[in-house]
């Protein structure tokens, strides 16, 4: 049996490393396991379970700032910050269903070491452009710290960003400081029934390049959802121009007021209506907005079964196809050719994983340097061994 | 302020080094003849001058690439540079490094409305974005006030920011793509017109890192789509710390103004006499707040603005009526630095950022300084964001007040980190808070951030001089000393 470290405070977790870099023992770095299924599988000596760090330790909502231990559970914090109405304007999904979890378990922490946002990352930016610092330990059992807990700071390299979306595999972050803020008094969401994909894109594109600010666009079959979010009369007037801007297309135009549009976001936040049965191999593809419905297009002339829909104005696809032995990942990464972009196996089973790349290959010149990063931080490799590729 | 000494080896072989790069740059992209160096001895930090060991202008990436590799091969440094517009000695020559020019990668290469984005070379100003897609509503958003003069591959290596930075975020958040060159001459692409990394992202600890570890060939920003209205709101108050809580007031009443600006009444005197904005000299603060977008919005939001600063007990609460109103309010703001140039043979301009809830104290410590140390200090802040520009006025004919110029805005830098702030919020650290870095950083802190630059630069070849009080070698810094130790807090069950 695998031993599992579980320390209490910021000093634990110095000494936890130092005791693994001592006898060499690989670390599996993980908040609460909700994402646990999430990269390439590994064998690692000892769980450093971060779960015991729990609790907000600041929050003062005019300095748009929350400071946070790193076993925090995302959802304790945005109930925080509800109380305030205020938000993690990143949207942070909450993929633990998707990988065969419950529902509401995550870690903000996780959140932030997968770089995830939601659907409000077309205006609002990801979990790396929210992380404004955070103190940790590197692979050298050195505690260390970046950034800070104010807005604007060049103080230095900014390490924030290279965490975010690190996965664990580069330190051990304990205590985060994150950006948050207001939450909008109103929402409310335009739908056009009736559009395809190429069709659906060019509106959603179209009202994203539009005054209106829209801060969500997604496509799910043929439904093409624009949102808008702010104070009340602000949220009408812009509806009001949207609907003139996208007549033309000929769709049925129908709204969702509030209660109903945070329901439809909140779906395609956690990616619900991509339905993935069991057996169905996750992708979840970034590429140039436009570029969305051809890659689509080139996945299902190999993949006719495969099922997706859009987010961030067809800048994101989230594709469920048969795993089969490899997730046709020779599919849909070679549809990504062409456009640019990547794609990560969001889920597989762990066979399927150790086959396949989970995070996108990059070329030569880019690997190395990705790879003296991750040495420079963790140079014995301790953390998360593998879970990257 | 010490610069590494000058290796006399490099200096013996500048003939050789100087016809080596006119192999890799024809004509006239290699200048060496000192009156042609002149233009590249300082950035806008101009107390410091050093002519550069030879000034190299490519035009091309594969040219970059072929210095670069010729610089490491040839133990060369190599001192990037914009436009030059570093308040903060970022592109401050060094003796003994080629001073390596972006300044002919000046094209738009292209603009992608649909999926808004542009995509050009470094040396493209940061208003030349916005020149070029305003006619089609779009702009660029971060607005360093260098704006009409820096180059985007400098807002990349300073991560600049700008007065409306609170709501459109600063060069990090608005990046899409970057190419660069490594020290190795190895060209990196990262990100492109998709969002977010496929693996670390790479391009978020490029930005604002000082030209210490690529030199960046090509940029890939986010476009906006221009606010259909802005209206500005001028907001004078009887005390300082009335004006502060009003901006506490107007964050926590759910408002993020396009751009929330504060002077003292110092600034606000200055201002009025040099541009007559028609600012209220009464006022101990003076706040401006600018509330964009659509027309039905900033409307309701300049009233909710305006009755939180009256509860606040604002004795000035004016709307602008207009767009010639509006751009008057910020004529006072914006010529601010020149006007306080009026009254001061000189001024040293500091950049601390602090928590906003600890402004006023901050102020009134800087007063006591003041004192102290004998010298004026004049502040306009971005006040939304708590970024101070304290101005420090001093004579520099006069080395006593110079010297205690720089003294005064290092105690004002080590109070803003003593409150829970940082060395500099926009303009970087360069060479110019480069001593300071310990006040905030341990030596751990800083020795990380120097392995990350040896996973760059192994030679520590790039920009030497800066950002970093003590270089250590990588060699040195990758000596890793383990110990055996027991398991840790054996009280807990672990198995």
């Amino acid at each position: 049996m695998t031993a599992s470290l579980r320390p209490r405070d910021a000093a634990e977790v110095r000494e936890a490393v130092d005791w693994a870099l001592g006898s060499g023992t690989t670390l599996d770095v993980r908040g609460r396991s909700s994402k646990i299924a999430l990269g390439a599988p590994m064998a690692c000596g000892a769980i450093l379970d971060l779960s015991g760090l729990d609790g907000v330790l600041e929050y003062a909502p005019e300095e748009l700032v929350v400071t946070l231990r790193a076993g925090t559970k995302l959802a304790d914090v945005e109930a925080l910050l509800a109380q305030r109405n205020q938000m993690l304007a990143f949207e942070p999904p909450d993929l633990g269903p998707l990988l065969g979890g419950v529902a509401g378990e995550g870690t903000l922490a996780g959140v932030v070491m997968g770089n995830l946002a939601g659907p409000r990352r077309l205006s609002a930016g990801a979990a790396r452009d929210h992380l404004l610092g955070f103190s940790g330990v590197n692979g050298r059992a050195e505690a260390f710290k970046s950034g800070g807990k104010v807005m604007k700071n060049v103080t230095g390299y900014d390490l924030s960003k290279v965490m975010a979306g690190s996965w664990g595999t580069l330190a051990v972050l304990d205590e985060l400081s994150v950006k948050v803020l207001p939450a909008p008094d109103c929402t409310a969401t335009l739908i056009l029934d009736g559009l395809d994909d190429a069709a659906a894109v060019a509106a959603m594109c179209r009202a994203m390049g539009s005054p209106h600010e829209v801060s969500g666009a997604a496509h799910v079959g043929a439904r093409t959802a624009i949102r808008l979010e702010g104070v009340v009369p602000s949220v009408a007037a812009r509806l009001a121009g949207l609907r003139e801007l996208l007549s033309a297309t000929g769709a049925r135009l129908a709204i969702l007021e509030t209660l109903e549009s945070r329901a439809f976001w909140r779906d395609i936040r956690d990616v619900r209506p991509l339905e993935a049965r069991p057996g169905d191999a996750v992708w979840r593809v970034s590429c140039p907005p436009t570029e969305g419905p051809a890659v689509v297009a080139r996945v299902r002339a190999g993949a006719p079964v495969a099922r997706w829909f859009y987010d961030w104005s067809g800048g994101l696809v989230w594709l469920a196809l048969p795993e089969g032995d490899d997730a046709q990942a020779a599919l849909v990464r070679g549809a990504l050719a062409a456009s640019g972009g990547h794609a990560t196996l969001v889920r597989a089973t762990e066979a399927v994983r150790a086959r396949v790349p989970v995070f996108h290959p990059q070329p030569p010149a880019l690997a190395n340097l990705a790879r003296r990063v991750k040495e420079s931080f963790d140079p014995t490799g301790l953390f998360n061994p593998g879970r990257m590729g | 302020m010490q610069m590494p000494p000058h290796d006399p080896a490099i200096l013996a072989r500048r003939g050789e080094i100087v016809a080596a790069l006119r192999a890799l740059v024809p004509g006239e992209g290699v200048i060496d003849d000192l009156e042609g160096m002149r233009p590249y001895e300082c950035d806008a930090l101009s107390a410091y001058r050093q002519m550069p060991l030879v000034v190299v202008l490519p035009d091309t990436v594969a040219q970059v690439a072929a210095i670069l590799r010729y610089c490491q091969d040839a133990g060369v440094k190599v001192v990037p540079r914009g436009a030059g517009t570093s308040l903060s000695g970022g592109s401050m020559p060094v003796g003994d490094a080629i001073l390596l020019g972006l300044g002919k990668f000046n094209r738009v290469l292209e603009i992608d409305y649909a999926n808004r984005c542009a995509r050009v070379q470094p040396g493209v100003t940061n208003l030349g974005i916005t020149k070029a897609v305003e006619h089609e509503g779009f702009y660029y958003a971060p607005d360093p006030s260098s704006q009409i003069a820096c180059s985007i591959g400098g807002n990349v290596a300073e991560n600049s920011g700008g007065v409306h930075c609170l709501k459109y975020g600063l060069t990090t958040n608005n990046l899409l793509g970057i190419e660069m060159v490594l020290m190795s001459g190895e060209v990196v692409r990262l990100g492109g017109k998709h969002l977010d990394a496929e693996g670390y992202d790479l391009m978020g600890l490029m930005t604002g890192s000082e030209g210490l570890l690529g030199v960046v060939t090509e940029v890939t920003v986010r476009l906006l789509r221009k606010p259909a209205t802005a209206r500005a709101v001028l907001l004078g108050f009887p005390t300082e710390s009335a004006a502060a809580d009003c901006v506490a007031a107007v964050i926590a009443a759910g408002i993020i103004p396009g751009g929330m600006e504060m002077m003292d009444r110092e600034a606000v005197k200055c201002a009025e006499a040099y541009v007559g904005a028609g600012y209220p000299l009464d006022a101990e603060g003076l706040l401006i707040c600018e509330l964009d977008g659509p027309p039905v919005e900033v409307d309701h939001m300049v009233e909710r603005v305006a009755s939180i600063a009256r509860e606040r007990g604002a004795t000035t609460v004016r709307v602008s009526a207009d767009e010639a109103e509006r751009v008057l309010f910020w004529a006072g703001r914006k010529a601010a630095f020149p006007a306080v140039g009026q009254i001061s043979p000189d001024y040293m301009c500091l950049d601390g950022s602090v928590p906003r809830g600890k402004l006023v104290q901050v102020l009134a410590e800087m007063r006591e300084m003041s004192k102290t140390h004998g010298l004026r200090v004049v502040n306009v802040f971005h006040a939304g964001d708590g970024n101070l520009h304290p101005l420090i006025l001093f004579d520099a004919n006069d080395p006593d007040q110079l010297r205690r110029c720089e003294e005064f805005g290092a105690d004002i830098l080590r109070l803003c980190v003593r409150v829970g702030g940082v060395l500099t919020g926009e303009h970087g650290v360069g060479i110019e808070k480069r001593d300071l870095m310990g006040e905030q950083f341990t030596d751990i802190d800083l020795d990380q951030q120097m392995r990350v630059k040896c996973a760059f630069d192994p030679d520590h070849l790039l920009n030497p001089g800066k950002v970093f009080p003590k270089l250590r070698r990588c060699a040195e810094l990758g000596r890793l000393v383990v110990t055996q130790n027991r398991l840790p807090f054996p009280d807990i069950p672990r198995f």
